[in-house]
Order: C-alpha cells, then structure tokens, then sequence
C-alpha cells in the first residue's frame, strides 16, 4: 500500500505505520480526525498489513475514533492483521465492538 | 554472581524517544537469544511503561527517564524510572480500563499490557516522588505464555 489514507465510498482505509506507539498514534488520530470531520466517509478500516509494533497507544486511538464514528452509525474495522496484532487487539478487549479480520474485508 | 550483565540509559521523555528505547533495551535482550515472541512482548511492556513516564509522570513535559536492565543466567530484570509527579493510587491505576486521562484517548491498559507480557511488574510510586517500574521475565522458558 502507498498511499496512507484511501477513500473509498463511504471508508476511510487507513494505513497503520510500521510501530504504532503514544508518538506515531498522536500524529495519525489528527490526521485521521481532519478527514472525518471534512470528508463524506462514515467507516474507518485500519490496514494492519506494514506494522510490525503496536502498544496500548494504537488501542486508545481506534477506540477515540470508534467514539466518532459511531455518531454518524459508522463501523470500525481492523484488517490485514496478523498473530502479534491480533493479541493485542485480543487482550485490550476491542474485538468487542470492532470486526477484526486477517483479510481485507471493508467492501463485503 | 554467576552470569550477569547490566546496562543503563537515560533520555529525555520526548515522545520520539520511545522507538529508540525500546529498541536498546531489545537489542539487549538478544544475548539471552529469545524468540520473537518474546522480544515483542519486552517491547511492547518498555514502551508501556515509557509512555507511562511521558503523559502521566512529567505530563509532557520534558525531563529524564532512565531505564536499568540486567540478566542473571535466564531472566531479564528492568527498571524503567521517572522523577515526575508519582501516582497516589498504585492499585487504581493499575486496573485496566482506569484512566485518569481519558479525553487523551488513553485505553487505561498501560499496566494490564506489562503484567500480560512479562512475568512479574512492580510499582513503587508516591506523590510527588517520581515513579519505578520494575518487571522481569524469564527468557527461553519454551513456554508459551497467554493464548
């Protein structure tokens, strides 16, 4: 993937970086923000397929935005995610109200 | 004293610094020869803690942080110390989901995530006094821990 965010429709598909910490999480929720509050899109699908880290930094992020979402009856995804992020996603408990899926699944 | 080994770093608790240090201290780790697992579970409990010092110790404001490591034979032991404002609830704010700093989009799962991927975390912390983080975890066990 080049591109770090990509409208499709109604998605926004955001590229994770490589290590999703408190820093590189700061500057995406921003960016991330920016274009839901200024662009037609109601869902967000995070694209897992580059990152290799992630802490409790990426959770409290794609929670944030599944707050915003929410209000405009949007959904959350998680995709291309693999064994090491999908523990993390497992043990933060936000499988519960985000689809995860190994694929990518944002246009079923 | 058997085999062991120590290292020490401090920098400064700017956000940017957390890759860098949690990469030292895996770059460290390797002399147990541990498996990726276990590399990304050291990490993932560094930065925690690092990110810990940063929003809720210093309140970003930029100071020190230090982190001690040693090994003895197979287990690994850090220290990841600030001298900021230290927590007055160790207990509260160790429970997942607790954050004092929820509008920061912060989980609350800070201490949830060192106590799921090292073996034992201790907090010693009091107003005003700074706060120590200290964890160890066994390397090359050959057991997998949680899933």
């Amino acid at each position: 993937m080049e591109q770090e965010f990509l409208i499709k429709g109604s998605w926004l598909i955001v590229a994770m970086p490589e290590e999703v910490d408190h820093h590189s999480a700061a500057i995406l929720r921003n960016r991330v923000d920016a274009i839901l509050d200024h662009q037609p899109v109601r869902h967000v699908a995070f694209d897992f397929s580059r990152t290799t880290f992630m802490d409790s930094s990426g959770i409290g992020m794609i929670m944030g935005r599944y707050r915003k979402v929410i209000q405009k009856n949007g959904e959350v995804r998680a995709i291309h995610v693999d064994d090491r992020i999908n523990r993390i996603l497992q043990l933060s408990g936000i499988y519960k109200i985000i689809e995860i899926s190994r694929e990518n699944s944002e246009e079923n | 004293m058997g085999n062991t080994n120590e290292m020490m770093i401090e920098f400064d608790s700017r956000s940017c610094n957390e890759g860098f240090a949690r990469v030292a201290v895996a770059a460290f780790v390797t002399q147990l020869n541990p498996t990726l697992e276990e590399v990304a579970d050291i990490k993932t409990a560094i930065s925690e803690a690092i990110t810990n010092s940063i929003i809720h110790g210093y309140e970003n404001e930029v100071k020190k942080i230090r982190i001690q490591c040693s090994v003895r034979e197979r287990e690994f032991s850090v220290s990841v110390i600030d001298y900021g404002k230290g927590i007055e609830d160790i207990e509260k704010a160790m429970e997942p989901l607790f954050t004092t700093k929820p509008e920061k989009d912060r989980a609350g799962m800070g201490f949830a995530f060192m106590e799921a991927f090292m073996d034992s975390v201790e907090v010693i912390s009091s107003p005003g006094h700074g706060c120590t983080v200290h964890m160890k975890k066994k390397i090359g066990t050959g057991i997998i821990p949680f899933m």
